[in-house]
């Protein structure tokens, strides 16, 4: 009978600490078509954000229509994050201006041109440069701040593309894969510190980075409420749109001796 | 045109990509989507066949089509960027809609100030338009609320343009039709409100007289619009009801209202409608409400948006498409020319069940090409039947024109190039302002082919 009684009252009572104490949101790569779509939701909610990128003309505009939507502190900071010597600084500034961290979304990165990625390697040590290097720089500072203060969840953009290098994007496949193991290894590093480290898969998603291509692509607002949603469980990965779980399953089990063959 | 030369958002001509709310004329053009006001003109390197910016496809001919081109489509610009509460003054980009300014300002006791029949136009669209609702009489139209908004020409060039500064590509881009330049960001002045509810009347009338004498005797009321049955003839002739809302003084909830449930997922066939559905449908509405005068109060949606509950409504004219039909008669020939037209119309038994009767007021709109101008406006909707409706709208439009009034290009796919002219006299003062990078399917068909700086 007392669980019965006490049950709403607790559920009362989070729900009522949820409002009152807005989450603590750094987003790096503000400005993505993903990342807009996310902080939108958490502006909605009341969130505090600072938001980085490196366009500031696009950032202002962000910053602006998340402010308008609810979002109870919008800092920001124009920011190009391939400059890893500046990372230690900027972080350090983004958590004094949050007076604390309770989230870490990293959504920064570039698809590439693959084609050009094959002849000039100067291109494709671009792209993992962006995708992975940067990241790396950033997470293993982001990573050392929650251990020390024993909190906080790390949310990472990787992308389904890193679970097989295939020929039409195997550049921007390897940057994510090696961004997924890294990220597999540092979740099982700090989750024994309170730390939560989470890995997005997205499938293809209807944003600017995809606007060239004609393949089916998830609406990004879904997709960004299912990561709102995983990133409040505490998901260590997240698959989306759902189906990319079983999808990746198969695509992970071709045999090398046919999956080379493939046109894909 | 070979889909491969138009890029991945091509589509055949019978299936294109972006269609306008008509569904008629169809035309084939390469969809841009522009998701930063930085984005034009740079999205132009390397395409070829001019563009136009638009919106959510919500005008019903041809203005928002540019056959061959390049859609600039606005609706990634969503973001809304500042709001006075002291002043009711909304910054935005311009491809945000209605709808969403509405979730905004409904909860903080705003309002629009003008609003059109469906709240799924984005707020650039409204400017282009300049349309015009249920108030006009009290507010003017869309663009009299605007007080600043920036617009960019494809030479990269940036204006910001009010009632005082750029005044003349202000005036020329309020119903400039898109083709002045791309609005980025737009002002809007909102106006408060203490509840969602209206206070509604309904009051049937029968004939043009009654519908006058109605308007003459609610003329204090802000929004005003009548139903009118155009297919009936003889003792039912131009019956209809007369509908007058106020926005509830008595303070009430203020909620945003929920995303509609209901969508028209398929085409009906194209003999769904017909004379005797149509008819059907006018009977049934003419007496749906009981008596003569009701009183009630309604929420907002039902009352501005009726059709916005059922998304996608225009499929129910079937692939064929639909056209609609609106003009606006000054004064001094007003009830004369809409007899004669209301005749025409329900003599022809084409007539549709959505017809719009609405006085507009004295309150001059500031744009240039702009549509409302005082006296009487009708509008209706026609099925597409190749050999009869274009016939009878070369008709109506002759006869629009013999009464000093003129057909809104928002609403048109069939006025011709000679009744332009004389509907807007001011077109060749507009082409100076028209960008030569911009063009739509309805300017080259009403100036005749392709026009230049």
């Amino acid at each position: 009978m007392s669980t019965v009684v006490t049950r709403p009252l607790d559920a009362a009572l989070a729900a009522s600490t949820d409002a009152v104490i807005a989450k603590k949101i750094l987003v790096l790569g503000a400005t993505s078509g993903i990342a807009e779509a996310t902080c939108r939701i958490w502006a909605a909610q009341g969130a505090q954000l600072f938001l980085v990128a490196r366009n500031a003309e696009k950032l202002a505009a962000v910053a602006a229509g998340l402010k308008m939507r609810g979002a109870s502190y919008v800092g920001t900071a124009v920011a190009d994050l391939d400059d890893t010597e500046k990372h230690t600084e900027l972080l350090t500034h983004a958590v004094n201006s949050l007076t604390g961290m309770d989230i870490a979304y990293l959504a920064h990165g570039i698809l590439g041109d693959q084609a050009r990625g094959e002849r000039e390697f100067q291109h494709a040590a671009q792209i993992i440069y962006t995708n992975f290097l940067a990241p790396v720089s950033l997470l293993t500072w982001l990573a050392n701040f929650c251990v020390q203060r024993r909190a906080g969840t790390i949310a990472v953009l990787s992308s389904v593309a890193g679970e097989r290098g295939r020929k039409s994007n195997y550049i921007y496949a390897s940057s994510k894969a090696g961004l997924t193991a890294f990220l597999s290894g540092l979740r099982n590093r700090v989750d024994r510190e309170g730390v939560t480290v989470m890995t997005i898969k997205p499938g293809p998603v209807d944003t600017a980075m995809t606007a060239h291509m004609t393949i089916p692509k998830a609406d990004v607002n879904k997709v960004a409420a299912s990561i709102v949603k995983a990133i409040d469980k505490r998901v260590d990965t997240l698959y989306v749109p759902a189906i990319f779980l079983p999808i990746m399953f198969i695509v992970r089990h071709i045999p090398e001796r046919i999956f080379k063959k493939l046109n894909l | 045109m070979p889909r491969s030369a138009v890029g991945p958002h091509a589509a055949t001509a019978a299936h294109p990509a972006f269609e306008s709310w008509g569904r008629y004329p169809k035309y084939d053009a390469r969809i841009v989507p522009l998701k930063w006001q930085s984005d034009f003109p740079g999205v132009m390197a390397g395409l070829r066949g001019g563009a136009l910016p638009v919106g959510l496809g919500r005008s019903y001919g041809d203005v928002c089509l540019l056959k061959g081109g390049n859609l600039l489509q606005t609706t990634g610009m969503d973001r809304l960027l500042d709001f006075d509460p002291e002043t009711g003054i909304l910054t935005a980009e311009a491809g945000v809609s209605l709808a969403k300014i509405l979730d905004f300002a409904v909860p903080r006791g705003f309002f629009l100030p003008v609003t059109p029949g469906t709240k799924y136009v984005t707020l650039g669209g409204a400017i282009a338009n300049d349309i015009h609702g249920k108030n006009h009489e009290a507010a003017g139209s869309f663009g009299n609320h605007v007080p600043s908004f920036e617009l960019v020409r494809s030479d990269g060039s940036r204006r910001l343009c009010s009632p005082t500064e750029n005044s003349e590509w202000y005036a020329a881009t309020i119903g400039g039709m898109g083709l002045t330049g791309l609005i980025t960001w737009a002002q809007l002045k909102l106006r408060r409100i203490v509840s969602r509810r209206i206070d509604y009347e309904g009051i049937q009338f029968h004939g043009i007289d009654e519908f006058l004498d109605l308007k003459q005797r609610y003329q204090h009321v802000e929004y005003t619009v009548s139903w009118v049955d155009c297919a009936s003839t003889g003792r039912n002739f131009a019956r209809g009801i007369f509908m007058l809302g106020e926005h509830s003084k008595e303070p009430g909830e203020l909620k945003p209202s929920p995303e509609p449930k209901l969508v028209l997922p398929f085409d009906l066939p194209g003999f769904a409608l017909n004379h005797t559905t149509v008819s059907l449908f006018n009977t049934v509405f003419f007496h749906k409400q009981r008596k003569p005068h009701v009183k009630t109060v309604q929420d907002y949606e039902p009352f501005f948006y009726p059709l916005d509950a059922i998304l996608h409504w225009n499929r129910m004219y079937g692939r064929r498409g639909l056209v609609q039909f609106q003009y606006a008669i000054p004064w001094q020939q007003a009830k004369e020319g809409t007899i004669a037209i209301l005749r025409e119309i329900a003599n022809s038994g084409l007539a549709s069940f959505l017809a719009v009767l609405k006085a507009f007021g004295e309150i001059p709109s500031l744009g240039m090409m702009s549509f409302p101008q005082a006296g009487i406006m009708l509008a209706l909707d026609f099925p597409i039947k190749p050999d009869l409706t274009f016939p009878l709208l070369q008709r109506l439009g002759n006869m629009t024109l013999e009464f000093g009034g003129r057909l809104y290009p928002a609403k048109d796919a069939a006025m011709t190039p000679t009744q332009f002219k004389v509907f807007y006299p001011q077109w060749q003062r507009f082409m100076h302002y028209r960008d030569p990078m911009l063009n739509s399917s309805f300017w080259q068909r009403v100036t005749g082919g392709q026009s230049t700086l």
